[in-house]
């Protein structure tokens, strides 16, 4: 099976390392990429960091997570621009993230990686 | 619109971003995340600086110019939009197209990347307006702040402002107001 990888793209340097450490609990051997803010001080999310962390991943295919609007866009021309398959989820960054990271580290498949985060969207 | 005029216009844009920083910001501190103003002015200060130093010689480097730049410097919402808009631009003037064309072909972009629609109160209801004029031969300074105060009793649907829903009302949209400001600019260079 192709590698798979994470990535999570945050407007705040501190919300992208405190998920990768606790993705980092449940999933030590996935690749996981985080992009957070414009740099450690200034919130934002940059195009440029966005790409780069896609190329930066050791996987071909990746599953990406972020927090609010615009970190979706930069997101979206990133992916444009990468030869990568990279499939953007529009769920909790925390929850999922840390959902699709702990079944990858398991060995679960893409498909039924999607069937967990889909309940995501439930609001109860 | 040729090269000469297209330089002319993003100086010109580049004085009224910086001379309107502040102005930026300001609307966007109610409704926003008050960056607008520092991302535009960081944005169009690349674009200048890249102009002086490649020296694009053809209205289609000069549109891959200022999309890599403005994709790359301003951050925020306004860079993947505005680096969507010229790079549509970019692509509707390779296919030849004329100057109106052009300008829709940014639009559809701006749209396609953020999925607004008009009466959202983005910088899409200033596009729109002016490409509809455009088209018509009746782009003037008068329709353009017509469009750009025409956000201002509408309620946000996307962006930042939509966070704060009915409080968005009763204030322009800042990417409104620098689309305003980027189609004075663009009468301004084509009157000059």
């Amino acid at each position: 099976m192709e590698k798979t990888g994470i990535i999570i793209v945050s407007h705040v340097y501190e919300i992208a390392e405190g998920i990768h450490r606790l993705i980092k609990e449940v999933a030590a051997d996935v690749d996981v990429q985080v992009v957070g803010g414009v740099d450690i001080k200034e919130i934002g999310t940059s195009f440029d960091t966005t790409l780069a962390a896609i190329n930066n991943s050791s996987a071909k295919n990746l599953l990406a997570f972020y927090d609010l609007g615009s970190a979706k866009m930069n997101l979206e021309m990133a992916v444009e621009m990468s030869d990568k398959t990279v499939k953007i989820y529009d769920v909790p960054v925390v929850e999922g993230s840390y959902t699709a990271a702990a079944l990858l580290q398991a060995g679960v498949n893409q498909e039924n990686i999607e069937e967990q985060l889909e309940e995501m969207h439930n609001v109860k | 619109m040729n090269i000469e005029m297209g330089i002319r216009w993003m100086e010109l844009f580049n004085e009224e971003i910086q001379n309107e920083k502040d102005y930026l910001t300001q609307l966007d501190t109610p409704i926003g995340d008050s960056d607008h103003g520092n991302n535009m002015s960081r944005g169009m200060a690349h674009v200048v600086k890249a102009i002086e130093e490649q020296k694009p010689e053809t209205l289609n480097e000069l549109l891959k110019l200022i999309t890599t730049n403005l994709l790359s410097k301003v951050g925020g919402a306004s860079g993947p939009l505005y680096g969507s808009a010229f790079m549509g631009m970019m692509k509707a003037e390779t296919a030849g197209e004329e100057w109106a064309k052009i300008l829709k072909t940014g639009l559809e972009n701006i749209q396609m990347r953020g999925k607004a629609e008009q009466g959202d109160k983005t910088m899409v209801d200033v596009w729109i307006a002016v490409v509809e004029a455009v088209e018509n031969g009746e782009l003037t300074h008068e329709l353009i702040d017509e469009a750009v105060e025409a956000t201002k009793p509408l309620k946000a649907k996307k962006g930042r402002a939509s966070y704060v829903g009915d409080r968005s009302i009763g204030h322009i949209d800042p990417g409104a107001y620098s689309s305003g400001l980027l189609f004075h600019t663009m009468l301004r260079a084509e009157a000059q």
